[in-house]
Order: structure tokens, then C-alpha cells, then sequence
């Protein structure tokens, strides 16, 4: 049976860009003010649940052909590979570097290398929350 | 401050114990993730409740609230939420494959290999 | 000096359990990858432990936050020789895997599993930190709870339930004690834990702080509370049956170790004597559930147990001797215990039951397997010149010179019930006539036997030859008897 529910998809389609909005915001506040990888990574996943609850699975799984299976492993892979940059230079593991530059737009900015590991934990949080939904939803 | 959330952990331990002892297996699992709200809470308290300021650093700073349980809790919290979820899956698995969630249906190692 | 080598026995096998997830259909790669690393990490292990004969106990601050700020690694010999055995172990178990665990398991992210699993113990070793201890024990049990369930059969399902359940609510207590243990004292590093309690007296708040601890670890290592660990460990498939018997427990048993030696030593009459009750008790019930079942899996698995208490008897007597035959034993079990479930398992797959009142004969069939079994029989029992041999005759030693005879009684009678045990599997399943036919025998693959062998000679090497390893393990038993050097090694620059 086919519901047709229209107000929960036109909600859906606006409210979604506000979560990712919202997503990328927490995700670069991070590492100075509340924010940061995993909690950008949930809120990013929970807009990847929301839409698997208003259009169904398939639907969405071809509008965004990934396994998230690999997202998690390519963002495991993203943390443990900034960590494992600083033996390079000679530094312990997981040491963090930060430097202040002059950008066109954004003007004077902070670029921390914390951002690279943190956008390694959101990858792997979307996975694996968008995973474990999926795993559950599926047969039922 | 810190006696009301000691107390209330302890509520929310005994709760869980409650739960965790009972025989369908979502009961346990929902025992078990108030334990480790309970837990959580027990872990704040230790650090010491509201000081009168954030966990700020800082060199000039009068009073600042020990940052660290925070951190310990945000990590335990993520550890509990995967240990949550693959424990509803393994009970969802358990109740397709056996058609039962009754810890004691699920006793004994004799009638199969 | 920084040595960022301490933190590659963990960061190897995860990067790749990452890479293994990326080539899910290549197999034969994920299988040499997952080998590889466990090749690799052995030679890196025994390179460290030279590097610590040289120059003492090493440390890593990651992210160069200095102690007791920052969480660190510290490598003193106890913990390599403990990461060393692990590795050698695991390349063995996943050498008998690559034949018996079958495809489905196999696609279904078996390697990285295995490769995250021995990550997180050996970052159990290594940790020097308690909250660290904490979430490495979750890394290790995480992949541990996957591959206890992994191919989904009933009876996989029906004990994972229990030991996930067991496991979790012990890992909150683990929190909680932790918890208390930070309201007390204030900082997490161990060492620095052990130099403030040392400071200020171990109060009697502290003392029962540490009997949490204590009951936590005892939880996961086994130690009288091991109710839960004869059903799980013989239900799943014979080879990750292995990897848990030769390596969870230890790591409780390690974090045992670590806790009373380091943090809680100044109070043994309450502490180590409840040890040794405790010890005793689990050697009791070990050995009756050894000789109660017929079901050789259940067997192997309360021989388990029954190591748990040997092992933890050497820590309750507390002198040099002990201690050192303790790391001895450990060391033993973890490659006897391996071999032990590898020939479990191949004994259940030739002849079709676990139960031994069905099996018989089987050393017509397989004379080769028979006589593995023998020797890992005698291995267990402490017969020289196996490498049970030198920790039993340790542990006795420093028994008898503390007076505590009748913990010497028990580990000593636990021995004959083990030997009985066996002896019993031995003849009901290998001697006796032959019930499987010449047509219907299957043959032996070579994958099976090898491991076993190649664990056998390890049994057998360890026996002859502790004069290899002696230096490592008396240094490991000074560090534990004397935690100054410890303490020294992480607080000082």
C-alpha cells in the first residue's frame, strides 16, 4: 500500500537542507566552541534517516549511490591516517598543528589540522549510524 | 548539588538492575542503556557539579568546572549508543531465528550441535 | 626521546582492517594482509622488547601532551611479551582459518574483525592509561561480540545474547569503578593514580574501590565469575573459539595483573587474600565442570577457567618466583589454550558431534592429530620438559615459601583434573575402535593440521628453551614487583 503523504515530503525536502546546513555549521564550529565531528556526522546521518523514513530506501540509495559501509572505512581511514601524518614529522602520534592564514573571501582563517580528523569521525559516525539503520529497516 | 545526582544515579542504577534481571530480552537491553545514563551521571558528579563556571581554558581563569568527565562521558556515550545498537540488532536477529525473546527459552546446550 | 614504534602493534592491524573493508571481494589479499600484519607485529615485538632491555620501560604521549595530562602507551616487558605471544597466536588461528572458517564468514568482514579485535587487545597491553584501558577493553569486545555471532547459526545467536549482555553491564561496572576511582584521586594515568595513592595511604575507601576492580576483571578474566564462559566459548566456529580462549581472558587476567601490582598493592591482606580465595574457588569450579561434561568444546572451555585461577594464584602469593611463573603460564596458555580449541574444533568437524561418548578411535583415522592432542595434554598437566612445566614449578615455589599450602594443594590437584579431563577425551575419542569407515573418513586438510603442529612446536619450544625468554620475563616480574620504575618511566621525561 502506497501512502501519499505530501506534506511530510515537501517538509522533507526543505527541512533537509536545514539539517545539513546545520550539519556543516556544527562541524566547522568544532575544536573551539560546542561542535565537532561526531555530533556534525549525527546530525548529518539523522537527515539521511529522515529521508529514508519519508521516500523509501531504494528510492534514496539511488539518488545517493554509495555503500556506507565505505564511508565509515574511508573516514576511519581519514583519522587514522592524520594521526599517523605526524610520525613523518617526526612528532608523536596524533600530534595537531594549526596555523592562522589570509583568505581571499573568508579573510584571516584558522586551519587546524583537527578539522582533517575530525571530517575522518564524521564520515565514520554517518556510516555507521546510516548502516546500522539500514541493517534494521531492511527486512522487515 | 551532588548528593541529589548521586541519589538519582543510584535510582536509575536500581532501575536498571530491575530491568536487567527481568526475562525479555528488550527489557535487558533498555535495563542497560539506563545503566549507562546512571553511570554517566555518576561519572559527572565525580568531577565536581557547577563551580560557577565553564570548562574554559585559559590563564587567567578563576574557576573553571574539570573539563575531563565531560570528554570521558561523550566517549562512553558513543561506546554505549554502538553497544546499544548492536545489541537491538543481535535481538532482532535472535527473536527472527528462534522466535523467542525470553532469556530463559534461550537456556541449554543439549538439543543441538 | 619520542617512540612513536610503541603505538604500530596497534596501529597496523587497524589500518588493515580499514583496507581489508575496502577490498571485501578480494579474499586471498584480505587473508595475506590480516597474516602479514601479524607476521610483522611479531618481529616489531621482539625489536621492542631488545629495545627495552636496552633502555627501560618506553613511553608514547600522543599528541605530545605530557603525562598525567595526556593519554600514553607505555611498553615494559610484561606487555610485549603479552602483545608478542598475541601476534604470533593470531597469525596461527588465522592460518587455520583460512581453511575452516568458510567463505560466507569470510565475505562478511571476518579479517577485519580479527584485526580489530587483536588492536584492541593490544592496546589493552599498552595503555597506560584507565579511561583508555576502558575504551580499548570496548574496541576488543566489540569485535569480539561480531565474531561470536558472525554466520548467524541458532546456537551462535542464543550464547552471544548472554555473553554481549554479561559483557556490557561489566563494562558500565568497569565505568563506574573507574568513576570512583577518579573522584578519589583525581587523574586517570596509572602511574600517576599509583603515586598519589601511595602518597596519601590506601584509605579504606580505596581498598573497596579496588575489590570493584577487582570483581570487574574477574568478570572479564574469568576469575569465579565465568559462568557465562563455557557457553560462548563453544559456539562459535573452532578458530575464533581459539583467538577468545588464548586471548580475552588473558586481558582480563593482564588488567588483574597491572591493577594490584601497580595501583593497589599496599593493602594485600584484604586485596591479594581475597585474590586467592577467589583463585581457589575458580580452580574448584573449574575442574569439576571439567570432568562433568562430555561435550569436548565445554571441556576445553572450563580448562580455560581452570588456568584463570592457576594463573591468578601466582599473583595472590605475590612473591618473585610466583609472579614470574605467572607470566610464564600465561604466556603457555595462550598457545596451549589455542591449540587446544584448533584440535576441539577439528575433532568436532571430522566426526560429526562434540559429544566424546560418540567419538571413538579417532588416531586410526588421524594418528598425526592424536598425538597433537597428546602433547598439548601433557602441556597442560606440567609435564616436563613442556612448557607448563616451569610456570607450575614457579608458582609452587613462591606458594610454599609464603606458607600458603592450600592454594599450593589446589593448583596442584587442578592439574590432575586437567590431565584427567583430557586423558578422559583422549581415550573415549582417539583410543577404542574406529567408528568412522575408510570411505566415509575425511581427509585431513593440510590447513588444519599445520596450525596445529606449528602450536604444538611452539608448546614444546617454550618447554625446552625458556632460557630464550627468562631475561624478559624476570625483568617483566621486577617491573611489577616494583612500580617506582614504572612510575619513574612515565613521570620523568
Amino acid at each position: 500500500m502506497k501512502i501519499n503523504d505530501v506534506i511530510l515530503h515537501s517538509v522533507t525536502k526543505v527541512a533537509v537542507f536545514i539539517i545539513l546546513t546545520l550539519a556543516v555549521y556544527l562541524f566547522f564550529s568544532g575544536h573551539h566552541n560546542p561542535g565537532g565531528g561526531f555530533i556534525g556526522g549525527l546530525i548529518l546521518s539523522s537527515a539521511f534517516v529522515l529521508l529514508f523514513l519519508t521516500f523509501d530506501v531504494e528510492t534514496v540509495k539511488t539518488a545517493v549511490p554509495v555503500d556506507f559501509k565505505t564511508v565509515a572505512a574511508v573516514g576511519a581511514f581519514t583519522a587514522v591516517a592524520t594521526g599517523l601524518g605526524s610520525l613523518f614529522f617526526g612528532q608523536p602520534f596524533l600530534s595537531q598543528a594549526f596555523g592562522y592564514f589570509g583568505l581571499p573571501i573568508l579573510g584571516e582563517t584558522e586551519l587546524a589540522t583537527v578539522t582533517l580528523f575530525e571530517s575522518g569521525i564524521a564520515l565514520v559516525v554517518v556510516g555507521v549510524v546510516v548502516t546500522i539503520i539500514l541493517s534494521i529497516g531492511e527486512d522487515v | 548539588m551532588e548528593t541529589v545526582i548521586t541519589i538519582l544515579s543510584g535510582v536509575l542504577v536500581s532501575i536498571s538492575t530491575y530491568m536487567i534481571l527481568s526475562r525479555s530480552v528488550i527489557r535487558i537491553i533498555l535495563g542497560i542503556s539506563i545503566f549507562s545514563h546512571g553511570v554517566h551521571l555518576l561519572l559527572l558528579t565525580m568531577g565536581g557539579l557547577k563551580t560557577g563556571s565553564v570548562p574554559l581554558l585559559g590563564r587567567g581563569a578563576e574557576s573553571f568546572t574539570d573539563a575531563l568527565p565531560q570528554a570521558l562521558i561523550l566517549t562512553s556515550i558513543v561506546i554505549s549508543f554502538a553497544v546499544t545498537a548492536l545489541l537491538l540488532v543481535l535481538a532482532y536477529r535472535v527473536y527472527q531465528e528462534l522466535g523467542t525473546d525470553n532469556v530463559y527459552d534461550l537456556r541449554g546446550f543439549k538439543d543441538d550441535l | 626521546m619520542i617512540y612513536n614504534l610503541i603505538v604500530i602493534p596497534v596501529i597496523l592491524p587497524i589500518i588493515a582492517a580499514i583496507i581489508s573493508i575496502f577490498l571485501r571481494r578480494f579474499i586471498k589479499t584480505q587473508r595475506w594482509i590480516a597474516f602479514g600484519v601479524m607476521i610483522i607485529n611479531t618481529g616489531i615485538s621482539i625489536y621492542i622488547l631488545q629495545l627495552i632491555q636496552r633502555e627501560g620501560i618506553l613511553r608514547i604521549d600522543f599528541g605530545g601532551w605530557e603525562p598525567p595530562f595526556g593519554i600514553l602507551y607505555v611498553a615494559d616487558s610484561f606487555s610485549m611479551l603479552l602483545v608478542l605471544t598475541t601476534s604470533i597466536v593470531t597469525a596461527i588461528c588465522l592460518l587455520f582459518a583460512f581453511s575452516s572458517i568458510g567463505e560466507h564468514r569470510e565475505k562478511m568482514f571476518f579479517y577485519p574483525l580479527v584485526s580489530f579485535l587483536v588492536a584492541g587487545v593490544n592496546a589493552s597491553f599498552l595503555t597506560g592509561d584507565l579511561f583508555n584501558l576502558y575504551v580499548n577493553f570496548e574496541i576488543m569486545l566489540l569485535a569480539s561480540y561480531v565474531l561470536i555471532t558472525l554466520g548467524g547459526t541458532k546456537v551462535q545467536l542464543r550464547e552471544s545474547i548472554k555473553y554481549v549482555v554479561i559483557n556490557v553491564v561489566s563494562s558500565f561496572l568497569l565505568l563506574l569503578s573507574i568513576a570512583y576511582l577518579y573522584g578519589t584521586v583525581g587523574t586517570l594515568n596509572m602511574a600517576h593514580i599509583s603515586e598519589r595513592i601511595a602518597e596519601a595511604g590506601q584509605t579504606p575507601l580505596l581498598t573497596v574501590i579496588s575489590i570493584f576492580f577487582l570483581f570487574v576483571f574477574s568478570l572479564k578474566a574469568g576469575l569465579l565469575l565465568y559462568f557465562w564462559l563455557p557457553g560462548s566459548y563453544s559456539a562459535p566456529p573452532a578458530a575464533v573459539a581459539a583467538l577468545f580462549g588464548a586471548l580475552l581472558t588473558k586481558v582480563g587476567i593482564y588488567a588483574l595483573f597491572r591493577v594490584f601490582t601497580l595501583i593497589f598493592y599496599h593493602d594485600s591482606a584484604i586485596t591479594h587474600t581475597l585474590i586467592g580465595i577467589m583463585a581457589a574457588l575458580t580452580l574448584i569450579g573449574g575442574s569439576i565442570g571439567a570432568v562433568a561434561y562430555k561435550d569436548v568444546r565445554q571441556i576445553v572451555s572450563y580448562n580455560v577457567i581452570i588456568a584463570v585461577g592457576f594463573i591468578l594464584v601466582g599473583l595472590a602469593v605475590g612473591t618473585p618466583e610466583a609472579i614470574e611463573g605467572s607470566i610464564y603460564y600465561l604466556i603457555h596458555d595462550m598457545i596451549v589454550k589455542a591449540l587446544l580449541f584448533l584440535i576441539a574444533g577439528i575433532m568436532v568437524v571430522v566426526s560429526g558431534t562434540a559429544r566424546i561418548d560418540e567419538m571413538s578411535g579417532l588416531i586410526r583415522n588421524y594418528p598425526l592429530l592424536g598425538w597433537v592432542f597428546f602433547i598439548a595434554m601433557l602441556s597442560l598437566a606440567g609435564i616436563p620438559p613442556l612448557s607448563g612445566f616451569i610456570g607450575k614449578v614457579l608458582v609452587g615455589q613462591g606458594a610454599v615459601e609464603t606458607g600458603a599450602y592450600i592454594l599450593l594443594a589446589l593448583a596442584f590437584l587442578s592439574s590432575i583434573f586437567v590431565l584427567y579431563s583430557l586423558l578422559r577425551v583422549f581415550l573415549n575419542s582417539f583410543w577404542g575402535e574406529t567408528i568412522i569407515t575408510v570411505e566415509d573418513e575425511m581427509p585431513m586438510k593440510k590447513g588444519w593440521i599445520i596450525p596445529s603442529v606449528i602450536l604444538m612446536i611452539g608448546t614444546i619450544g617454550l618447554g625446552l628453551g625458556p632460557e630464550f625468554i627468562a631475561v624478559y620475563v624476570s625483568d617483566a616480574a621486577n617491573t611489577l614487583l616494583n612500580p617506582e620504575t614504572y612510575i619513574n618511566a612515565v613521570m620523568t621525561d
